[in-house]
């Protein structure tokens, strides 16, 4: 499939200064993150590079196919190429604007917190989103409820009432690079912190928590 | 809420000025009953915000008028709030005219379908300037993309043969 790309002669000179990524390469990035974002419980650092590389491809490709007048199996290979692309990157972003609208106050909490160096999980357009959203939620539920309330109860704090994300649910996931040492806490008390390794290729089922980490830094990939 | 509230307000009074200490295990009860009140009440709300927002992606920007009238105003208004940092959030995506990610719910399986009609929509243009008129239990056979909207509006019918 990816193939095809490659022979229309795109360019590929997208991204940032130092990598420099094929197509095939990119639209493998966008699935990781895609599949990864997925089966996350919690919102993944937010990717806006992939972003608006797919976005450039994709327009690239509508010009190409704009000016190609010949036959029609070609174009309509591209065509449906470029629907594929266009449904994985449209459900990465819904799936990411789900995980926002449903945790919103520790995420925006998250991002108060977060020190300086570190890379943000919201995008600056998301991160308006989320104000915007939590604004409105809270003007909302104050003009129709909390106004008629006594005074000492007229606050509605958001971050106990709205569930936090579930870090300890168990996922899949298959190991790229070979991991040592890592910590498994204990679920129960009986149980006692062991230390596993993770072969290079291996599968496993494993609470989120342990990995978090490992799928920040693409060690792991979540399937 | 405002009579529990007025008893307890009272009661507490009471219990500073005259030293009343038995009246304070009431005035907890009362003030869970509240603290209970209040949660009920918020989560009512919250849940009919959620099911707003699930609406806008089911049926697009324009609710039909059924739905409307089940709305009270302060949720039209938080409906057109949510539909605007939506809309900026979508133009904002990259490229000029952003990513509608309303669109593409499933994945693609080819690039034509064959849909019928439900109901009388008039002209439809398809991108090569052709024009269709659609009436009732017409069959076409047309590009995915533009159908989507359509059928989601219950327009047309995705006919699977």
């Amino acid at each position: 499939m990816t193939e095809v790309l490659d022979l229309h002669g795109q360019d590929s000179d997208e991204g940032s200064e130092e990598v420099v990524l094929t197509p095939a390469e990119l639209i493998e990035r966008l699935e990781q993150a895609w599949m990864n974002e997925k089966f996350a419980p919690e919102l993944l650092e937010s990717k806006p590079e992939i972003v608006e590389c797919v976005m450039e491809q994709l327009e690239h490709m509508e010009g190409n196919l704009r000016r190609a007048k010949s036959g029609d199996l070609k174009v309509s290979i591209h065509r449906m190429e470029m629907e594929r692309i266009r449904y994985i990157l449209s459900s990465y972003l819904r799936c990411r604007l789900m995980k926002i609208e449903k945790f919103f106050p520790h995420i925006l909490e998250k991002e108060k917190m977060r020190p300086a160096g570190e890379p943000s999980i919201l995008s600056p357009e998301e991160f308006v989103f989320v104000k915007e959203y939590m604004g409105h939620t809270e003007t909302h539920l104050k003009n129709v409820a909390l106004k008629h309330m006594p005074p000492n109860l007229q606050k509605v704090d958001l971050l106990r009432a709205v569930p936090k994300p579930d870090l300890d649910s168990y996922v899949f996931l298959r190991v790229k690079e070979r991991q040592e040492n890592i910590l498994v806490e204990p679920e129960a008390d009986e149980q006692r912190d062991y230390v596993i390794d993770l072969e290079e290729g291996s599968q496993h089922l494993i609470r989120y928590k342990t990995i978090a980490p490992l799928v920040a830094s693409g060690a792991v990939q979540l399937i | 809420m405002k009579a529990l509230y007025e008893q307890n307000q009272s009661d507490v009074n009471e219990a500073k000025s005259a030293g009343r200490g038995d009246l304070i295990p009431t005035i907890k009860f009362r003030h869970c009953s509240l603290l209970r009140n209040r949660r009920c009440t918020v989560a009512y709300l919250y849940d009919r915000l959620l099911r707003i927002r699930a609406l806008r992606w089911e049926y697009g920007s324009v609710l039909p008028n059924t739905l409307r009238f089940h709305m009270s105003a302060e949720e039209m208004e938080w409906f057109n709030h949510y539909k605007k940092s939506l809309a900026t959030y979508m133009r904002s995506l990259g490229g000029d005219e952003g990513l509608d990610i309303t669109q593409d719910m499933k994945p693609p399986k080819s690039l034509y379908i064959e849909v019928r009609c439900l109901k009388d929509y008039g002209e439809f243009e398809v991108d090569d300037g052709t024009s269709v008129l659609l009436k009732k239990n017409s069959q076409h056979f047309l590009p995915r993309w533009k159908c989507e909207q359509l059928i989601r509006q219950g327009v047309l019918e995705h006919v699977l043969s």
